[in-house]
């Protein structure tokens, strides 16, 4: 049988914790298995860090592979013992149904910034994740970079439940708090022509204040370019940075719009060969990023 | 040399003292929870108040390379809003427990009522229930007495002294708070409370030893380069310099850190996971050393040019 989010999370923490942490934890998940108080939620919740500490979550290959089978999308790369053993105490306690419904809300309205980025992690395996829709995007406001990122980075949800309006706004709040595009899931499904236009102005918007534009934008311009994008990926491609005459060379050559793939012809011998080959793609980019 | 301003307002100030600060050498704050000028009606803005002080202030520092905690609670003022302060106990306990807060405070008297006395009290026995360090705000009227009782009741409660800060200390209070076991906090802050050259002759009157100092800097004619301040201002006039460390940096850490949330490593070996979440990868050091061999600051301390009467607080 397939492992639920619960017993994975359950799974790894036994295996790294030993002594009083694991004791306190296994008390604190068998009595919110059971009946208990708000107060008792939030404390213990609260207390996590405290009485564990916030140590990097080891994780195997395989474990990954089971989050990704229990859960589609789920990427606990990066977790600390502090957000997953969080996570499986909302798990635990989820069996309240509205009463903890209630509890949660109440919980996420005072969180600090540690809570706010465990949260948000979170989004993909909480029962029902389409109710707390309003909460990502709400979320997606925030000045807090590690706070955005939760949401934005490694994570299903918005793919998967933001509108095109909340999608595009968080791709482009990305570039704004210095966020990477690449770890946005399922970001190459959700290309539109208002999320093209919006880049290309954004792009526009800089140069004007000679000011850098970032390469990974050019990636959300090139599916849905109308004539003012083309004009602006022909001026990427030869643009002083090689990162970003790469990077606009790859979304041309991507494009199902001829216009747009015939910018590529611009591109020098090196990127047209390293497209050809299949050696440039998005990935590669973001690795050889500063 | 580094700085702790262990009791400031930083939600009243700007990014320009953040940066101010940084340069002259503060490298952690700690903002109690208190009055903001404006009495709160309800609950639901005390809630948005404590999650900043948890939780973007404490951003907001770490992008000047300053760390920041707070302590949290119910101030002696509107404890006397009794449909207020009955709300804001409730939501207490799930507070106290974040990220960063290092004590119950700033709790105390302002007028000595009996609804201040009652969630004084409250608060005594949540600090102890949660075995957190307290920090007592004692009152600006009727002080001397103010400050005996609220001792007497922190006693009656069970607390070990020394796990309370009496704040806002004078030339008047200090003998017994200190002889009592109680740490003592004194305020540089102009007008009302403490002058710089009054600190220093408290210092050489009554040691070092359990005794540091703070801004209290707020949304009034305050100083948030006060510590810094009066450090230069300790140095140049004698004051051994291991004395001023423990005044200005290392008394309040060591009382605070009986919290576990507040750490020399977190400004001068951050946690990895620390960077990932919140700091990016900021130490204070960035790489260098420590500026402690200066005589007070660094050369681009703002602190470090000002004549001995600039340094003065009044």
């Amino acid at each position: 049988m397939r492992a639920r989010p619960v017993d994975l999370l359950q799974r790894w923490l036994d295996r790294q914790l030993d002594g009083p942490p694991a004791a306190w934890l296994a008390a604190q998940v068998a009595h919110l298995a059971g009946e208990h108080s708000d107060r008792d939620l939030y404390v213990g919740v609260g207390l996590v860090p405290r009485k564990l500490g916030k140590a990097d979550l080891a994780l195997t290959a395989e474990d990954h592979a089971d989050a990704a089978a229990a859960c589609a999308g789920w990427d606990p790369t990066d977790y600390s013992v502090d957000q997953a053993a969080r996570l499986l105490l909302l798990l635990t306690a989820s069996h309240r149904g509205e009463a903890f419904d209630a509890a949660f809300y109440e919980l996420w309205r005072t969180a600090d910034v540690g809570e706010q980025v465990t949260f948000y992690r979170g989004l993909p395996l909480y029962p029902d994740p389409a109710r707390y829709l309003w909460r990502a995007t709400d979320g997606c406001r925030t000045n807090i970079k590690a706070v955005f990122e939760a949401i934005a980075h490694r994570n299903p949800y918005p793919a998967a439940h933001f509108d095109e309006v909340a999608f595009n706004q968080l791709c482009l709040k990305a570039l704004f708090v210095g966020a990477r595009l690449h770890p946005i899931q399922g970001l190459d499904g959700r290309h539109n022509g208002a999320l093209a236009r919006m880049m290309t102005d954004y792009a526009f918007e800089r140069w004007a204040a000679s000011r850098p534009v970032s390469w990974e934008l050019w990636r959300c311009v090139g599916p849905y370019p109308d004539d003012r994008c083309l004009q602006a990926l022909a001026r990427a491609v030869a643009d002083p940075d090689p990162q970003t005459r790469r990077a606009a060379a790859l979304a041309c050559h991507l494009s199902h719009v001829p216009a747009a793939t015939a910018l590529v012809a611009g591109a020098s011998d090196d990127t047209r060969e390293a497209l050809a080959s299949g050696a440039l793609t998005w990935a590669a980019l973001a690795a050889t990023a500063p | 040399m580094m700085f702790i301003d262990p009791h400031i307002h930083m939600n009243a100030r700007t990014t320009d003292d953040y940066e101010a600060m940084a340069a002259a050498g503060v490298v952690a704050v700690i903002e109690p929870a208190f009055w903001l000028g404006q009495p709160r009606t309800s609950v639901d803005t005390y809630i948005d108040y404590l999650s900043t002080i948890v939780g973007w202030e404490r951003f907001r520092a770490s992008q000047f390379g300053i760390r920041h905690y707070c302590t949290i609670g119910l101030n002696s003022k509107e404890a006397n809003n009794e449909g207020l302060a009955e709300a804001v106990m409730e939501v207490l306990p799930r507070f106290a427990t974040k990220e960063g807060v290092v004590a119950i405070g700033e709790i105390g008297y302002d007028e000595q009522t009996a609804l201040e006395d009652k969630y004084f009290r409250a608060q005594l026995e949540l600090a102890k229930a949660l075995d957190m360090p307290v920090m007592i705000h004692t009152p600006h009227r009727d002080k001397t007495k103010g400050t005996s009782r609220s001792m007497d009741v922190c006693i009656e409660h069970g607390l070990d002294p020394s796990q309370v800060v009496v704040d806002h200390n004078n030339e008047e209070t200090v003998r017994e708070v200190l002889d009592r076991g109680f740490w003592a906090g004194f305020t540089l802050y102009p007008q009302t409370k403490m002058g710089s050259e009054r600190m220093v002759d408290v210092v050489r009157r009554f040691g070092s030893e359990r005794v540091f100092i703070d801004s209290s800097a707020d949304w009034g004619k305050s100083d948030p380069l006060a510590v810094p301040k009066t450090g230069r201002l300790m140095l140049a006039r004698g004051i051994d310099p291991e004395d001023v460390r423990k005044v200005c940096y290392s008394n309040a850490l060591a009382v605070y850190s009986q919290s576990g949330q507040i750490s020399e490593s977190d400004w001068l070996s951050p946690a990895p996971i620390d960077q990932r979440t919140l700091y990016e990868g900021n130490s204070v050091l960035r790489g260098q050393s420590p500026r402690i061999d200066d005589g007070g600051a660094g050369d681009a301390s703002p602190v470090a040019a000002m004549s001995e009467r600039d340094l003065l607080i009044e």
